[in-house]
């Protein structure tokens, strides 16, 4: 009994900070209508500011002056981001904003790093709390006891701020119906700065109260990103008293999981969530959202046409040329060369369901690396040969993507992108925390391809087969009904129903055929590394096919394998650099603001600017 | 001979709001009935129960004898209705042909096929339709950048595109200049004898529901309040009321500036 209680409190105690990082994104996002991706990266912020400063301030009043001062200071650098890189992309679709925002996490991670350095840092512990208390023999952290007291205090100020004051009033109205807050005479700018303000402090405020408990550490950005996004699903976007219920219910679930079944800790959490959004789709506490009402930014996509000769010639010789490389090239250029294939196929099957089918996935990467993942098991624990283990890869990665699909597109837009995360954060989590299959952080090694395509060359031609068949395959399917029903379950979902298409079986569809490409993409790299670890399966492979989709192109065709081939291509280059991931998440920034159409819509219309390409009427 | 359509006692509340409170009629087959009302009366929540878009909160539906009320929007469909919206919805990245295209190859149950191009499929059915609307020169522009009238008129092919028994029209000229909306209204009536659809319309413009329609049917705050001839409707005490209360007078052109 004594150790069940001791339990409850050190979940309630671990709620905190999760309640504070969600109901900042809830907050921010009921308002602006941003989910803010880089929240867990104010969270990180929080903890580390925080620890500077208590090392400057001491005793009680330093500690928590320093807390409260983080709070505060990350805040502030909440509003320079909000000013800076999401003003400009507010009217634009929901995607470019996600995108923006993962920009700032790339830039906030180099600057931390640049700043505090790679180590993790252990937090102080507070003054005047270090010891525990018994509560029937167990004990509990005094800190833990303060947590759970604070906690409610913040929240009731929080509630009495959006209920009671004209702030929250104007909160209130604003996240209800824009227009009227214009109406009421309110700048909506400044109302928008103020509320990112308050939910970047809040985050800060979160990571600064966990530093006794938890430190400070470069991975605590994807880390909480996951949970609060789980938060705000099982609590309901933009519903304060959700994100506490469901803040209390993971904590609490998770403290439980560690003792009585620690090797699904993590799980847990997805487990509970799927559960709640099949009976509650919007979340215990949400109301309905009708969530991406957005405009289109810049001109409105066109429509597609198939190659004609002259490109499909081109092509062709492009395909030669390729094709011919194992004979004119070194081994260098021939292992670079299969590396940047297989990552063409993995992003340009993301780009068919996010250009096409307009569904934003952040967790693509459950596909691709589900999909090595399935082939190594089956290499390690069933002798499987490879020909075989590169059919049975995409197959299940394409019955993830069945499962896992059906769940997510139960909702829409922000929704949609943010439980596809929570699924890939999910399978991640499996890779990792089931050390005894998987390897856990060990990884799964000595996965080599069958004794004749052993040699470089060989192996880089079924790499070559199957990655520009699996390109081809999706492009064709563009130009193919499928395609065109996909686009119009996208363009116009009301219309599409009206006119007898399944557009939610359409979407599942796509989301599986995305899946399989992706999942042949993994099983094809798990054999030409020799191994797979978990950061395969990790958020931020996910990012990087969104990024590199996003960079070549989202209202083009061919965006995602070239944005794909670029990247790869100048990867080894540019991870050369210290702080490339700065540099990475600065342009990301500025293409949002300033050139959207990315690589090959800007190449389309250099082209057409210079009289290469032929303007269609409708463009002029 | 029995109704096309047959509507009994349909109801829908949102919270404390009846939208359409115990509305009961009949359509019959060639007929060209219209249903007016103020704004906000309750005719496009009543469009939205008829195609599925909406749950009614109680009532029935029945098409030829069938109940259809509840069922979903695209199975309605495949039971031969189609509609127009009254804020139009086309698939802005796709050209003027193949939005029809797209209604042909649902109707043909050819949505899953990967190996054959979209943009050669049912392509002369689909530009004969337009040509029936008078629309099939602009046949490859651009979607996005048509004229709202255009719109309206896509919209009017893509819905005759699976050949339907009856057509839920919301509010088919709203948006247009007053001539083009009696051309719109006089073409509609026209396909529509050619082909022995049977129309159910909203319209705030009363000349195109004088001029056209053949029953007419009153809405107001979610209730019936009157069923008959044009000269009946023109002639009731009670619907002048309801127009001149609402500051809406018969002959006045009223624009749709309603979502
Ligand atoms: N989804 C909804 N939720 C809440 N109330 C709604 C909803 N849809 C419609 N209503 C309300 O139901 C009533 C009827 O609306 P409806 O759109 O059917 O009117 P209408 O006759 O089509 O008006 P208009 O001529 O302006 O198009 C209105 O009071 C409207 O506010
Ligand atoms: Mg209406």
């Amino acid at each position: 009994m004594g150790l069940f209680i001791a339990q409850i409190l050190t979940g309630l105690a671990n709620a905190g900070a999760l309640f504070m990082v969600a109901s900042g994104l809830s907050l921010i996002f009921g308002v602006t209508r941003v989910v803010n991706f880089a929240h867990g990266s104010f969270y990180m912020l929080g903890a580390y500011v925080g620890y500077s400063l208590m090392q400057v301030l001491p005793g009680m009043v330093g500690f928590w002056g320093a807390i409260l001062l983080a709070g505060i200071i990350v805040g502030l650098i909440g509003v320079i981001v909000e000013i800076c890189v999401l003003r400009p992309v507010y009217s634009a679709p929901e995607l470019f904003q996600l995108v923006a925002t993962f920009g700032v996490i790339l830039v906030i991670q180099d600057l931390v790093l640049m700043i505090w350095g790679p180590q993790d840092l252990l937090g102080p512990r507070a003054p005047g709390l270090k010891g525990v208390i018994r509560i029937m023999g167990e004990p509990v952290p005094q800190y833990d006891i303060a947590l759970i007291v604070i906690t409610p205090f913040v929240a009731f100020a929080l509630w009495y701020l959006i209920t009671k004051t004209r702030v929250g009033t104007l909160v209130r109205a604003a996240t209800q119906d824009r227009e009227m807050v214009s109406a009421l005479g309110v700048n909506q700018a400044w109302l928008f700065t103020g509320v990112f303000f308050l939910g970047c402090a809040l985050a800060g405020l979160g990571g600064a109260l966990q530093l006794p408990k938890g430190g400070a550490d470069l991975l605590m950005d994807f880390t909480i990103l996951g949970s609060v996004f789980v938060v705000v699903v099982i609590g309901g976007m933009g519903s304060l008293p959700g994100a506490y219920l469901a803040a209390v219910i993971i904590s609490v679930l998770n403290v439980f999981g560690v003792t009585y079944a620690p090797q699904s800790t993590l799980v847990l959490m997805f487990v509970v969530m799927v559960v709640v959004l099949m009976f509650r789709p919007f979340g215990l506490l949400g109301k309905e959202e009708v969530a991406g009402e957005h405009g289109q930014v810049g001109e409105p996509e066109r429509p597609i046409k198939p190659a004609g000769n002259r490109i499909r010639l081109l092509v062709a010789a492009g395909l030669v040329i390729l094709g011919l490389l194992p004979l004119y090239s070194g081994n260098f250029a021939v292992v670079l060369v299969t590396d940047i294939l297989i990552f063409c196929l993995f992003a340009a099957s993301l780009h068919f369901m996010l250009g096409q089918g307009g569904l934003v996935s952040f967790g693509h990467a459950a596909f691709f690396g589900g999909g090595a993942y399935a082939a190594a098991l089956f290499v390690t624990y069933a002798d499987t040969p490879m020909e075989l283990a590169l059919v049975l890869a995409p197959i299940c990665a394409g019955l993830a993507a069945i499962i896992i699909g059906w769940v997510c597109l139960r909702s829409t837009g922000v929704y949609f992108a943010m439980l596809t995360l929570a699924f890939g954060q999910l399978l991640w989590s499996l890779a990792f925390q089931w050390g005894d299959v998987t390897g856990g952080d060990d990884g799964l090694v000595n996965i080599w391809p069958s004794d004749w395509a052993s040699d470089n060359s060989v192996y880089y031609y079924i790499a070559f087969f199957l990655c520009t068949g699996g390109i081809l395959l999706l492009r064709q399917a563009a130009h193919a009904p499928f395609g065109y029903a996909m686009r119009a379950a996208r363009d116009s979902a009301r219309q599409a129903e009206a006119m007898g298409i399944n557009t939610k079986r359409v979407q599942l569809v796509a989301f599986t055929f995305a899946g399989i490409m992706a999942g042949l993409a993994g099983g094809l790299f798990v054999f030409s590394k020799g191994s797979i670890f978990p950061n395969e399966l990790e958020t931020a492979r996910s990012f990087d096919a969104l990024i590199v989709v996003f960079l070549g192109g989202v209202k083009t065709l061919s965006g995602g394998w070239v944005g794909a081939a670029f990247f790869e291509g100048i990867k080894d280059y540019l991870t050369r650099f210290e702080y490339w991931r700065l540099a990475l998440g600065l342009s990301i920034i500025i293409v949002v603001i300033l050139g959207p159409e990315g690589i090959v819509g800007s190449l389309r219309k250099a082209g057409e600017r210079f009289g290469l390409l032929k303007v269609p009427e409708d463009a002029k | 001979m029995s109704p096309i359509l047959s509507v009994r006692n349909l109801s829908r509340s949102f919270g404390a709001i009846k939208a359409v409170d115990d509305v009961s009629f009949d359509l019959a087959k060639g007929e060209l009935l219209a249903l007016i009302g103020p704004n906000g009366a309750g005719k496009s929540t009543c469009f939205n129960m008829l195609m599925g878009q909406l749950k009614p909160s109680s009532g029935t539906v029945q098409l030829l004898g069938k109940n259809i009320a509840g069922m979903q929007p695209r199975k309605i469909w495949r039971m031969g209705v189609g509609r127009t919206f009254q804020i139009t919805a086309t698939y802005a990245s796709m050209t003027v042909v193949e939005n029809v295209q797209m209604a042909l190859m649902s109707f043909h149950r050819k949505l899953y096929s990967l190996t054959t191009f979209a943009h050669t499929l049912y392509r002369d059915e689909a530009l004969s339709l337009l040509d029936t609307v008078g629309m099939v020169d602009q046949a490859e522009r651009h979607c996005a950048v048509l004229a709202y009238g255009d719109l309206k008129r896509l919209e009017l092919a893509v819905a005759l595109a699976h050949d339907p028994i009856l057509l839920l029209m919301d509010e088919p000229t709203a948006g247009m200049a007053p001539r083009e909306r009696i051309a719109l209204m006089q073409l509609t009536a026209d396909i529509l004898d050619a082909k022995g659809v049977s129309v159910l319309f909203t319209e705030h413009d009363m000349d195109v529901v004088f001029s056209h329609a053949h029953r007419i049917m009153v809405l107001n705050r979610g209730q019936l309040i009157a069923n008959g001839s044009v000269d009946e409707i023109r002639n009731n005490p009670q619907v002048q009321e309801v127009y001149l209360g609402g500051g809406t007078l018969f002959n006045a052109v009223q624009e749709d500036a309603h979502a």
